[in-house]
């Protein structure tokens, strides 16, 4: 046994390079497909920085330019004046964006535990479960001429209005994300409140929602920062103001990216500039979401 | 002991505790929570039937087959407009596909984990910029600076049978084309992200079958990951298929707002159905309102259509994956 083990040359292993695929058309054609893949990978990459990189020192140069006037003002009544106001858009924005949370969030949360907890593989759950994805691809303008068929006609533009767009268009997205964190609760900790008598409804309020919030507010978050970015529902419902108004149920209200929108169709410097702002604010705002979002998983992530 | 033995066996002792009610409740309102998605669909439905009819009624088929749209005349045909929609998002679908393949491949078949981690949070951060956003991009940035690249393409093709057409004369910065590209960054997200979660359903038993024998990462990937995940990822394109139809805004800006445009040439100006809705609300009157309320409904059924088909496909080739 010795004998052989000395034998053997030490100064030459075998090494890994000769298990390793001959150069060859085959490995070539590999490496040439992955490195394909990676190109597809940076070609997707110049478009977001693209974006990013405009809004950032475009739109940042003209925050910053009027700070702080830019977050205080009134929009300017003349289209074409030049200078700062998006005041109005971002209580707007924050107002609208809050309360269609307030609506959607609840709802998705509950929606999701009949789903899971109480429906879970029956005809009803698995029918609700298809409409709530099916739910997710409706185009957020039907969302918005739906709210104004139904709210708007008959209570007149508010930003109440916009609110209930945006519930609708959060509604599945909560459902989904909410329901996949449900499932990643381990079945033993329900068990084991059985065990102690709890009853269902307690257990999932005390139990289960409790060990998967942090990926729910995540998901959640996540829905926050996709709603802010709608523009397509509040066309129809919100209306127009340049004053602020705090008042969700009276009057017509305006947020930041209806105030892009607007200003995007303009060909004059003032309105351009006043566009580019708001895009900054918006991306600030939804990208602080984002991380937030983010900081929540990896935070659970860590204390598991 | 005693205690047992005194209570009287006629009325056993109600174990059930307190908090029946509140269970009962909790129960109820989930179920309702649950049914709000039903409520609202169902809604949505009847409202867009309902006030479409006055439209429908007055144009007959020739709502859906006539390119005329004049509102002044009263005469409201959608066929360019449906086709500018289709156009546009085959044109996103025909940029999105090749490119979301690759980097959901790359990020679950060849990159470390930390690079994964990073590019998968890269492609999210594609996803929360806010459509309205790259629509002002595109406005004011791509369709201005791209006509140069839209001049060049067409004369180089210049008389070539397909590409001729496709990239045929008289250029503009706002067309079909531009508003594809921009639809193609915005799907993409969404098309990689279910890409993944797709492809990741590939057993690794069948993957490092394929390495055993000596395969290739690319043939690994040809001869197992594909058509374990064909189908699944077949749905994922066709949610980003529907995705791309329902998106409003970014195309409104730079579609450049043609009547009437039907035609292959991707570098001319036309309109999308959303992108009409949006311009021309503002100054409509009610039969003009139904009309645009038609129009958006034609638009939910072909969305649904494809998002259903896209849906059940990618659930039963999830189930079929997890060998359920």
């Amino acid at each position: 046994m010795n004998s052989t083990l000395a034998e053997r040359p030490l100064e030459a292993p075998l090494a890994i390079g000769d298990l390793q695929m001959r150069r060859s058309w085959r490995g070539t054609k590999s490496q040439l497909m992955v490195g394909m893949m990676f190109v597809a990978f940076l070609v997707i990459l110049v478009p977001l920085v693209a974006v990013i990189g405009t809004v950032v020192t475009r739109g940042g140069g003209i925050v910053f330019r009027d700070f702080p006037d830019w977050f205080t003002s009134e929009i300017p009544v003349r289209r074409r004046a030049v200078g700062p106001g998006m005041g109005p858009a971002i209580v707007g924005t924050l107002l609208i964006v809050m309360f269609a949370s307030l609506l959607a969030i609840p709802l998705g949360i509950l929606g999701a535990v009949y789903l899971h907890e109480y429906g879970g593989q029956s005809r009803p759950a698995q029918v609700i479960r298809f409409l709530s994805n099916v739910m997710t691809g409706v185009p957020s303008i039907v969302m918005g001429l739906f709210v104004y068929v139904v709210f708007t006609i008959n209570f007149g533009l508010a930003g109440v209005g916009g609110s209930l767009a945006l519930a609708c268009l959060m509604l599945p997205v909560v459902i989904r994300s909410t329901e996949e964190m449900l499932r990643l609760v381990p079945g033993h900790l329900r068990e084991a409140s059985y065990a102690l008598g709890t009853r269902k409804g307690r257990t999932i309020a005390t139990i289960v929602l409790p060990s998967a919030l942090p990926g729910v507010v995540s998901g959640c978050l996540l829905a926050v920062a996709r709603a802010a970015g709608e523009t397509a529902p509040l066309l129809f419902t919100i209306g127009f103001v340049t004053k602020v108004n705090t008042n969700l149920f009276d009057g017509p209200n305006t947020t930041l990216s209806y105030q892009i929108f607007k200003n995007a169709s303009e060909t004059l410097a003032g309105p351009q500039e006043r566009g580019w702002g708001a895009a900054f604010t918006l991306v600030a705002i939804t990208f602080i979401f984002t991380v937030i979002a983010r900081l929540v998983t990896a935070s659970y992530q860590k204390r598991r | 002991m005693t205690d047992l033995s005194t209570h009287s066996l006629d009325s056993p002792p109600d174990l059930r505790g307190s908090g029946g009610n509140a269970d009962r409740a909790f129960r109820g309102t989930s179920y309702l929570a649950g049914g709000t998605v039903l409520l609202v669909l169902g809604l949505i439905t009847f409202t867009m039937i309902s006030r479409s009819t006055d439209a429908l009624s007055h144009m007959g088929l020739d709502f859906f087959t006539s390119k005329r749209w004049n509102p002044p005349g009263e005469s409201y045909g959608i066929l360019s407009y449906i086709w500018g929609t289709v156009f546009t998002a085959l044109i996103a679908l025909c940029i999105s596909v090749p490119l979301s393949l690759g980097i959901a491949l790359f990020i679950t078949q060849v990159a470390p984990s930390w690079l994964k981690k990073a590019m998968t949070y890269v492609i999210d951060l594609l996803a929360v910029v806010p459509s309205v956003v790259f629509g002002l991009w595109g406005v004011l940035v791509l369709s201005k600076n791209i006509k140069g690249f839209y001049g060049w393409l067409s004369s180089t093709f210049d008389g070539v049978p397909i590409l001729g057409t496709f990239f045929g004369d008289n250029p503009q910065g706002r067309s079909f084309f531009t508003a594809g590209i921009i639809l193609a960054v915005m799907i993409t997200p969404i098309v990689v992200s279910l890409s993944r979660e797709v492809i990741e359903t590939t057993p690794s038993f069948e993957k490092e079958a394929a390495l055993a024998l000596g395969a290739t990462r690319w043939e690994m990937i040809r001869g197992s990951v594909l058509p374990h995940s064909k189908g699944g990822l077949v749905g994922a394109v066709m949610l980003g298929l529907g995705r791309a139809m329902g998106e409003t805004i970014a195309v409104a800006l730079v579609i450049g707002s043609a009547t009437g445009q039907i035609t292959l040439n991707a570098l001319a100006p036309g309109n999308s159905m959303p992108a009409v809705i949006t311009a021309e609300w503002g100054e409509a009157d009610s039969l003009k309102k139904s009309a645009l309320i038609a129009m958006a409904m034609t638009l939910f059924v072909m969305t649904i259509i494809v998002n259903v088909i896209a849906t059940s496909v990618v659930n039963r080739s999830m189930k079929k994956s997890r060998g359920v």
